[in-house]
């Protein structure tokens, strides 16, 4: 019952789509606006039967109706509701499923937001998504159906892949990561429809878009930083990041997403790079797609591989439909991006955007060639190789350093002209806060050039940063004589964008820190202990007091408590375990760690005697990683302050060579 | 529209597209085995299901691949988590009957699988006929660089690995596996006695790792 009325939702759906689709140019050709509110309308209806279908499944998920293909494969009745319920997003149907109903919901806000726009801009733009969202259709009635029919119906089914139900960030990863992705479909769309309407060469459609990247951007950057945390917290080998394919494919369009959100304010302050935007634009959805063949198409080995079916020739149908229609129509265009402006003078802020676009592009190349070089190399040579993490790192660690430098420079240089008298005066705090980490690196041990320079820069940039919101809140003070906090919570509710984008830059100095430590100071030891023995590393010290085991509803736990201690006092306990799923014939590790504002003690339990008598452990010291985590949350928060809506205010282009210095509270960043 | 650029551009999508293609006919997760040509590794595990007819083996006995010597083995790694594992089994089930009487073993091994679970799996798949063992601890699978189940190793009767196969197997291969194997070990025995092989065996460095005994 439920199993019909979600398959044919999906089929209505698909008949909606291709309609409405199809309807866009008809309506537009004859000059028929009535005709357009049919194509709007069937965005709305699309969302609303994607919507049907996904509730349909969470509910055949919930009652265990095991008629239902996706639900006898993840499906159990032991796995508590919580997890079953997210189990909608643990596989592959099911995961096609939400992307679908989450693009169903960015087209359908997409169109209630510019409804009333003339034009063919959002008309167009509407009819790209619906394409997009058709092609989502077609995997859900063909290679991805989560709705086939199931007889005779097992009584119960096997559960969730256990490592999908250890930990609660698997709520949490994944819609974001989904909202992020997914999202970055709609800079796309308008995009596609600035160029089917011949509107491309109005910056018009650049500033509807910015800020709809800026949410999709904030999304994607939440996903990545807590897919960090939970690969940390859930597998037990103390690192965040390990360049798998999967997590190449979340960061590689993130990478392109960054360079424009820098290089669109290049646009709009000066009229240039508006080709390279473009380009930037549909490059970051094309690598969303090219991301997701990558990890569902088995095409490259990962640990995060999905089952593996038919599908990737329809992914790769579909990338090959996007790359045509989108290189032949930018190239086509090119010709009307001319741009507005030139650079003026070689140490301009438009110089460090341009520098800082080079690194972040160069970077996404390098990631991406890692990602593919097993399939090239294959290709050309026959032979099975991968590049692994030492590539990445020896890659991307030169880029991340010179990009915290360009973050420091970039917010105390002018627009045009060249540098000031006042250059001195704004970077002085980020040399003296840049020295001092610096020192306090080398004093705790760090030796590696890179590393160093990681402290350096990290510490430039946040001096830099912060000292932009220290002299605009000076300056408040003193034109208006309002209270420091006051002037400061004003500064940044005037120009939202510009001190939304700082926060973030503070986030990111925090996150390079955490980064930076982890892998510099990072210290860890391994030891059988007796319980009353106890193990110490980097001076934390922790103490073994008893195991124990216990049985859960889907699992068996096994767990160690270890007592931390300060001298002979006991401070706190940390327990690592190991859960036992029936379906699956290893534990799966389930470490903890202690959080100080100064690191993580990570704990691991590696093996235990099953009378209790001993455990072996591994106790890392991960020396300033939740940084990581609260810097994540300050990108994020930076990114809601820029987002935030506002009064609308034109962009003020800056035309002159010479400008009258404009106040701080009112520069556009 | 600049139909020249654009035609430009759309033409540099063709290489990307065609490695694409061409990387979907490809399995990633296939890598080759060095073993094929070279001596198996040794176990010893016991039998934990006996198999049937004439292939049966006492239950708790401990099958040596010393012991296995101037016969055809054929070693299939499964368990009862494992659902290609089921598209293969009859297959190899009826395979090994036909064979009775002949110098070859059939053999299955338990893949981090509990024997009970791995018993009542063969009930409910209607028996099996030649015997399967343990392997606590994945030992020998990991000295045989098990990637996943089922794969299928084909030793031949000097104990080296003839071949491996990934994934479920086909009646038609394994006869023909087996009976190439069988000729070509009484094409030997023709002209030097099997017996003759323990002796060299024992300084493939191979042959001392992963034995308990």
């Amino acid at each position: 019952m439920i199993r019909l009325l979600a398959s044919n939702a999906i089929l209505v759906a698909l008949a909606v789509t291709a309609l409405g689709a199809i309807l866009t140019p008809l309506a537009i050709h004859r000059g028929r606006r009535d005709w357009l509110m049919l194509s709007y309308a069937a965005v709305y209806t699309n969302f609303v039967l994607v919507t049907v279908a996904t509730l349909a499944l969470v509910w055949g998920l919930v009652s265990h109706d095991f008629s239902i293909s996706y639900v006898a494969q993840v499906g159990s009745r032991a796995t508590p509701t919580f997890y079953t319920v997210i189990s909608l997003w643990g596989a592959l149907e099911g995961s096609i499923v939400f992307w679908a109903w989450v693009l169903g919901m960015y087209a359908a806000a997409v169109v209630w937001f510019n409804r009333k726009r003339e034009g063919n801009l959002v008309p167009y733009a509407a009819m790209t998504l619906l394409v997009v969202a058709l092609f989502f259709h077609i995997l859900l009635l063909g290679p991805a159906n989560p709705f086939q029919p199931v007889f005779p119906v097992p009584f119960d089914g096997p559960g969730p892949n256990p490592l999908l139900q250890n930990h609660i960030l698997m709520g949490v990863h994944p819609p974001l990561l989904y909202l992020g992705y997914v999202g970055m479909t709609v800079p796309f769309a308008f995009a596609m429809g600035a160029m089917f309407s011949g509107e491309v060469a109005s910056d018009d459609w650049a500033r509807i878009t910015r800020r709809w990247t800026l949410v999709a951007w904030a999304f994607l950057t939440a996903a990545i930083i807590a897919g960090m945390w939970w690969s940390y917290e859930v597998l037990g080998w103390g690192g965040y990041w390990a360049w798998d394919p999967v997590e190449n494919a979340s960061f590689i369009p993130w990478l392109t997403a960054t360079a424009y959100l820098h290089s669109v304010i290049v646009q709009e302050r000066r009229g240039m790079l508006k080709l390279w935007n473009l380009n930037l634009m549909v490059g970051t959805f094309v690598l969303t797609i090219l991301g997701t063949f990558l990890t569902r198409s088995g095409i490259i080995s990962s640990v995060h591989a999905f089952t593996q079916g038919t599908i990737g020739y329809y992914f790769l149908g579909f990338i090959a439909l996007v790359l045509l229609v989108t290189l032949v129509m930018v190239a086509g265009n090119s010709d009307k991006l001319g741009s507005d402006g030139r650079l003026d003078a070689p140490l301009s802020r438009e110089t460090v955007f341009l520098l800082q676009n080079m690194l972040f592009t160069v970077f996404m190349f390098t990631v991406l060639i890692g990602t593919l070089f097993p399939l090239v190399a294959e290709a050309a040579r026959g032979v099975k190789v991968s590049v692994g993490t030492p590539f990445f790192n020896r890659m991307s660690i030169p880029i991340m350093v010179a990009l915290l430098f360009l973050m420091g420079v970039g917010p105390a240089l002018p627009w045009r002209k060249g540098a000031g008298p006042e250059l001195k005066g704004k970077l002085i705090p980020g040399v003296i806060v840049g020295v001092l980490v610096g020192v306090a690196a080398l004093v705790a041990g760090a030796r590696n050039a890179y590393s160093v320079l990681a402290f350096v820069f990290a510490g430039f940039a946040l001096g830099v940063n912060v000292e932009e919101f220290v002299r605009g809140a000076n300056a408040r003070v003193k034109a208006h004589g309002e209270g420091w906090l006051t002037a400061l919570m004003r500064l940044i509710s005037g120009n939202r964008r510009r001190y939304g984008g700082y926060v973030s830059h503070i986030g990111v100095v925090l996150v390079a820190f955490g980064v930076a430590a982890s892998s510099t100071f990072k210290s860890e030891q391994e030891a059988t202990l007796k319980p009353g023995e106890s193990l110490t590393v980097s001076g934390h010290t922790v103490r073994f007091k008893s195991a124990w085991m216990r049985e859960e509803k889907q699992r068996q736990v096994v767990g160690a408590t270890m007592e931390v201690m300060d001298g002979n006092r006991v401070v706190g306990t940390i327990e690592p375990r190991m859960n036992y799923y029936p379906t699956s014939a290893q534990p799966v590790p389930t470490p903890q760690a202690r959080s100080l504002l100064t690191g993580d003690m990570y704990m691991n339990l590696m093996a235990f005697r099953q009378d209790g008598s001993n455990v072996t452990v591994k106790l890392i010291w991960e020396p300033l990683v939740p940084w990581i985590w609260f810097g994540g949350y300050v990108v994020c928060l930076g990114a809601i302050i820029a987002m935030w809506p506002t009064r609308e205010r034109t962009a003020v282009r800056v035309e002159s060579a010479a400008p009258s210095a404009p106040r701080l509270s009112e520069g556009q960043a | 529209m600049n139909w020249k650029r654009a035609t430009i551009a759309a033409a540099t999508a063709a290489p990307v597209i065609g490695l694409f293609a061409w990387g979907l006919t490809r399995d990633p997760n296939n890598i080759p085995s060095p073993l094929p040509g070279r001596q198996a590794p040794a176990f010893a595990l016991a039998v934990f299901s006996p198999g049937q007819g004439g292939l049966m083996r006492p239950v708790g006995e401990t099958m040596r691949l010393s012991d296995l010597r101037g016969k055809v083995v054929v070693l299939n790694f499964w368990a009862s988590w494992c659902l290609a594992c089921r598209d293969e089994h009859s297959a190899l089930s009826q395979v090994a009957q036909t064979y009775e009487g002949k110098p070859v073993q059939f053999l299955g091994v338990l893949y981090n699988d509990v024997p009970d679970k791995g018993r009542a799996w063969i009930s409910e798949m209607g028996g099996q006929s030649y015997p399967s063992v343990d392997d606590p601890g994945a030992r020998v699978a990991i000295d045989y660089g098990l990637y996943g189940v089922p794969e299928t190793f084909f030793l031949d009767a000097n104990g080296r690995v003839a071949f491996k196969n990934t994934g479920p197997v086909s009646p038609g291969m394994v006869r023909l596996k087996v009976d190439s194997l069988m000729a070509a070990a009484q094409a030997a025995n023709v002209s030097a006695p099997a017996v003759a092989t323990p002796a060299k065996d024992s300084s493939t460095p191979n042959a001392k790792t992963g034995s308990p005994k």
